[in-house]
């Protein structure tokens, strides 16, 4: 079936922590090779729906159907944890290992590569972002954006087939944040990518939403 | 602030020897000191040859020095007065012996050596390195990686600390003795912990993205082979040793 939809959230309702209820009754849908931005006020719940969609945070009401099984248990989403490829905002949380090849060579192991063909893995995907030469760096003294730039190896090393990307952008300079711009162009992959940077947005994906009061609806930029 | 080694890692005769092996030699060399006693001065010697091969920075090795000896001053002023012998003066009803004094003295000798032993070994290796080399000496994986985790988010909570304390002196805090200022230190703690506890909730989170399930897969970045300068190192140091351990228990 080509058409079935890789993401197919359907009524879906979840909060965090707080009580106070991120989705209501919220629909969203991602096709192969699509590319939606989501953008929004703070505190709206952007970073709390990608968290859903790999299973961190729990669904309160409605369905949720990734790859075209329904997912609630924690059991289901080892899959969709495989399959889908997180960036999280903040490149610190995710780069926990001392030096760059560790860090992108954990996922293929945890999928049950070899040393080597993880080892393997972890150079052809540090190459393939214009990273070569970086395997023994050691991950505390690299800048913001060569961070997220190994965190995103790291994701794409475990050859997802979606990537949610949070806030890729955030906190980088103009040099970075043209360069990650560039390589997400490259990718093939359908993705989710929240941000607040207008240009950016535009240049990466093809549609937008806005993320508000619990529901998601077609985001249109202000005439400029 | 970022963990540095005491050398720089310019590759110097004994910074290039295999970690694992300089942690092994700095732990059998360290036994030797202790059980000896006569060829105390010789072994300082040999420590202060093996750090300056080293190239360990003066500074460092003085810094890591002045805590020591300040005990080891205390030592001396207190022990001889405990030790039966030879009076050297007497202070009222106590007496100071020459075999205190001399016992004093080889302790702080013997103190020394083995901290510049540490330093010219142990304390030039790259933290992240310590922390491959002593997974490789099967240290249990959970120190190990205890150790890892520190070094990596050392830095990040310093940062973070560093934050939180501007902040506090760029709205006219300034650190005095009184109920203010413990108050302020506390809730500067205790953000730092409920910072550091959040976190550590989102690397777990990260980590399980990544297909983490609770084991780590042994994974060495750079697997490293013993070379001909590994053995030359071992056979001088063990030498040396070797030469020690005669002075103290042998037959010259």
């Amino acid at each position: 079936m080509p058409d079935e939809p890789l993401i197919n959230v359907h009524n879906v309702t979840c909060g965090h922590g707080g009580g106070e209820m991120v989705l209501s009754d919220a629909s969203f849908r991602l096709d192969s090779g699509c590319r939606i931005g989501l953008t929004g006020p703070n505190g709206m719940g952007k970073s709390t729906f990608l968290h859903l969609l790999v299973g961190l945070v729990p669904v309160h009401g409605g369905e949720l159907e990734i790859f075209g099984s329904h997912r609630m248990s924690p059991a289901d989403f080892t899959e969709v944890r495989r399959r889908i490829g997180l960036l999280f905002q903040d490149s610190d949380d995710q780069l926990f290992c001392p030096t760059v090849l560790e860090d992108v060579a954990f996922g293929p192991l945890n999928l049950g590569k070899s040393a080597d063909d993880a080892r393997d893995i972890a150079t052809a995907t540090l190459t393939q972002l214009g990273l070569d030469g970086f395997e023994d760096r050691i991950i505390y003294k690299l800048s913001g954006g060569e961070k997220r730039l190994v965190a995103l190896a790291g994701i794409l090393a475990m050859e997802p087939d979606v990537l949610l990307l949070d806030e890729p952008c955030a906190g980088l300079d103009e040099t970075a944040e043209k360069r990650i711009t560039e390589i997400l162009q490259d990718l093939p992959h359908a993705m989710i990518v929240v941000s607040h940077n207008r240009a950016f947005l535009r240049a990466v994906v093809h549609e937008t939403y806005r993320l508000e009061d619990g529901q998601f609806h077609p985001h249109v930029w202000d005439a400029e | 602030m970022i963990l540095e080694p005491d050398a720089n890692p310019k590759h110097s005769i004994v910074t290039s020897v295999d970690p694992r092996i300089r942690i092994i030699a700095a732990m059998v060399f360290s036994i030797v000191i202790v059980l000896g006693g006569k060829s105390a001065i010789l072994a300082v010697l040999v420590a202060l040859v093996v750090a300056a091969f080293a190239q360990v920075r003066i500074w460092a090795l003085v810094m890591r020095l002045a805590p020591l000896n300040l005990l080891m001053l205390v030592l001396v002023i207190t022990l001889p007065f405990s030790v039966p012998g030879e009076s050297m003066f007497l202070l009222g009803p106590l007496s100071y012996s020459f075999e205190g004094f001399g016992q004093a003295i080889v302790t702080a000798l013997k103190g020394n050596t083995i901290v510049i032993m540490l330093t010219a070994l142990v304390a030039t290796i790259e933290p992240v390195q310590l922390g491959h080399a002593l997974e490789r000496l099967y240290v249990p994986q959970k120190l190990s990686r205890l150790f890892l985790f520190t070094v990596r988010y050392f830095g990040v909570i310093d940062s973070e600390y560093n934050r939180l304390s501007r902040a506090m002196m760029m709205r006219g805090f300034r650190p005095r003795l009184n109920l203010h200022t413990l108050r302020s230190y506390a809730y500067l703690s205790g953000m730092l912990l409920v910072h550091a506890l959040d976190r550590s909730e989102r690397i777990l989170d990260a980590m399980r993205c990544r297909g983490f399930d609770g084991r780590f897969h042994s994974f060495d970045p750079n697997p490293h082979s013993i070379s001909w300068n590994d053995g030359c190192f071992v056979i001088m140091l063990g030498g040396w040793t070797a030469v020690l351990l005669n002075i103290d228990y042998g037959s010259w």
